[in-house]
């Protein structure tokens, strides 16, 4: 495998896990912590909504976030030609 | 049958179920002791891993923490879960990849050093006995609560089982076992929280029934907590009192720290292919969000159910106050563990619950005749006693003891495994006697198994006081010290030797530094603590438990920065590392 099939394969990778990280970061940090009191103005249900994010949102995203991980990746894999038989 | 009848039943079952896995899952050589012959299926692995991650502090603790500390609580929620989004896209499939036993033989072939696999060494057995002694506490409570033996035979049974599966089994009888503690531990403890949510919202999903109406009142359980703890004097049960940088790198810390424990990376190495590790990340979570998702709610009906206990009427009028001598079976059980405690200041024979050390409750309080807080419950029994607070029925009660048991075990199991592959592979095979034999690696593993086994009782039954104050050091120093380097290891080819022991020693010897100075670890005989542990006096307002954060970014930036001044890796490294971040195994041309 040559350099530059190698470059493209690790940029489309960091692409994805940055990607995914801003998420992970904006759902948990974001709305969880940092803008935790405005979005609590905001009512879901029984629910403050800046509240359940730190408490129930911010994992449920997680969760997704991983298999949506998994799936892409696999994918770019395959599109490489990389992945495992 | 009587409870106790009950719960001996339930839990021999449990205990008789464990043996029986672990004869038939025997290990048979080191790659199926260390690693359980990487044939186990992503899907067994994603619940092992729950297990093994979901302590007896996840199971017993956490649940009872929220409903105390209310928005608070949510470090740990985002903290104990977030890692895993870390593990899955940072770490998790280039170790496998890696396809070697222990994070610390990572740590050594990649920077080419003995040095540094026996620091990394150091920083797991630490960061693992640590967590150990917790696990074996857990069980002792369990014990001693519901089977009413005393905590030294409690825990040697305990020990024992441990022994027979961990010792006999190694990583393969752990990963089986671990299943059905799993299944164990999530049916314990979702269970009493449908009930409880049936009884209160008449809604069966714990997770809605925290955003749902109290039923026939048409407020929400949430606004209601709200409403009552603040009639109380305590914090408004959604917001929070810690500053929000602190809220933020205690947050962090935890993630970070999750995703660099040693026994939670070493689950991935088990799985057969690469993809199996990306996908396996995400049953792991899914599994452990089951829980992570119902102990918030868990916690806030907890949280009501024990204020409405208390306060029967209205807050402040003078038959509003339960009276101690109709108080319910449940209160006077665990009075008897001394676990909740009722001192009667004022004299009237009834239980005032509010914030005593809020100053401005405080002229109410006098008002409504009331001469401080008569109750105290210790947090550690919300889980174990909501069962019978909301009246369920016996086979629940002896269910959630069984569940405690599971969760506390199948945690220690993997970790006292973590530290014997440490001491027989890392400092045996690795460093002093490369030649053994595989056989005699083997069995070097097994003495070290039980050898740890014998260290964790000694923890549990004889616990050192600073084991509530180690856990934040376990999770600051992973994140200081170990989460970097294999993360530079995979992510930053030009990071070298000189660059990672420096980099590792400046975080832990930072972290370290920073909780002692506080809070006082090891070095209580020469003063510590020194410095005076409030918000005001804290580097940049961060706490100890946080300060793992600032440790990190200390090693990223020492490492990057001695790397850059000394030479490359060399070359051969530089190839491993293409290899680790390609899927198939395939030549690296330049």
């Amino acid at each position: 495998m040559n350099k530059d099939k190698r470059l493209a394969y690790w940029r489309a990778n960091l692409r994805l896990v940055g990607f995914c990280l801003v998420i992970w970061f904006v759902c948990s940090y974001g709305f969880g912590i940092l803008l935790v009191e405005e979005l609590n103005t905001i009512r879901f249900g029984g629910f403050q909504l800046g509240f359940w994010f730190a408490q129930q949102g911010s994992i449920d995203i997680f969760v997704l976030l991983i298999f949506f991980y998994a799936w892409r990746m696999n994918r770019i894999d395959r599109d490489h030609d990389v992945h495992e038989d | 049958m009587s409870l106790q009848a009950l719960t001996y039943i339930v839990v021999g079952l449990s205990f008789a179920l464990y043996i029986g896995i672990a004869i038939w899952s025997r290990a048979h050589n080191t790659a199926d002791f260390y690693i359980a012959g990487k044939g186990v299926s992503p899907l067994a692995n994603g619940m092992a891993t729950a297990a093994d991650w979901m302590s007896a502090a996840s199971f017993i603790s956490m649940a009872g923490l929220i409903a105390f500390l209310g928005y608070d609580g949510s470090v740990y929620l985002m903290g104990w879960t977030g890692g895993y989004v870390l593990l899955a896209l940072l770490l998790a499939p280039y170790l496998r990849k890696f396809g070697k036993f222990t994070v610390p033989e990572f740590i050594a072939e990649r920077y080419y050093s003995k040095t540094a696999r026996i620091v990394a060494v150091i920083c797991l057995i630490f960061i693992s006995f640590t967590y150990v002694a917790g696990q074996m506490r857990g069980v002792g409570i369990v014990f001693s609560r519901f089977l009413e033996v005393d905590v030294t035979v409690g825990l040697i049974i305990g020990m024992s089982v441990v022994f027979i599966y961990a010792v006999l089994g190694g990583m393969k009888g752990i990963t089986y076992t671990q299943v059905a503690q799993y299944c164990v531990l999530i049916f314990a403890y979702t269970v009493p929280a449908i009930f409880i949510a049936i009884q209160i919202t008449d809604n069966p999903i714990p997770q809605l029934a925290f955003g749902s109406e109290i039923s026939g009142t048409g407020t929400a359980l949430l606004d209601k907590l709200d409403d009552i703890v603040t009639s109380l004097g305590f914090n408004q049960y959604t917001s929070g009192t810690k500053s929000r940088i602190d809220v933020f790198c205690i947050t962090l810390a935890l993630m970070v720290g999750t995703a660099g424990l040693p026994h939670v990376i070493v689950r991935f190495f088990t799985v057969p292919k690469v993809r199996d590790a990306r996908i396996s990340a995400g049953y792991a979570l899914f599994f452990i969000a089951i829980l992570y998702t119902t102990a918030p709610a868990v916690g806030s009906m907890a949280r009501y159910n024990l204020i409405n206990t208390i306060q029967t009427g209205e807050v402040g009028s003078v038959d509003g106050n339960l009276v101690y001598d109709e108080r319910p079976d449940w209160f006077a059980t665990w009075e008897g563990t001394g676990l909740v405690k009722f001192d009667d200041k004022n004299g009237d024979g009834r239980v005032q619950y509010y914030d005593d050390s809020n100053p401005s409750f405080a002229p109410q309080a006098e008002q409504y005749g009331w001469q401080g807080n008569e109750l105290s419950v210790d947090r550690d029994i919300m889980v174990l006693a909501n069962p019978e607070i909301a009246g369920l029925p016996n086979w629940v009660i002896a269910l959630v003891a069984a569940g405690g048991i599971a969760a506390a075990l199948s945690t220690a199991a993997g970790l006292l495994l973590v530290i014997s592959a440490a001491v027989s592979h890392d400092l045996i095979k690795g460093i002093f006697l490369p030649s053994i034999s595989e056989k005699k690696e083997l069995l070097a593993g097994r003495i070290a198994a039980a050898f740890a086994i014998l260290v964790a009782g000694y923890l549990g039954f004889d616990p050192p006081g600073w084991v509530a104050q180690v856990v934040a050091f376990a999770f600051g120093l992973a994140a200081a010290s170990l989460f970097p380097v294999i993360l530079m290891g995979i992510f930053f080819k030009r990071v070298n030797r000189e660059g990672a022991i420096a980099g590792m020693l400046t975080g832990l010897i930072f972290t370290y530094g920073y909780i002692e100075f506080f809070k006082g670890l090891f070095l209580k005989w020469a003063g510590a603590p020194w410095g005076v542990n409030t918000a005001e006096h804290w580097f940049l307002g961060i706490s100890p438990e946080g300060i793992g954060v600032i440790g990190m970014c200390l090693n990223f930036t020492v490492a990057i920065a001695v790397s850059l001044m000394t030479k490359p890796p060399p070359e051969h490294i530089q190839h491993m590392v293409e290899h680790i971040r390609v899927p198939r195994h395939m030549e690296i041309k330049s």
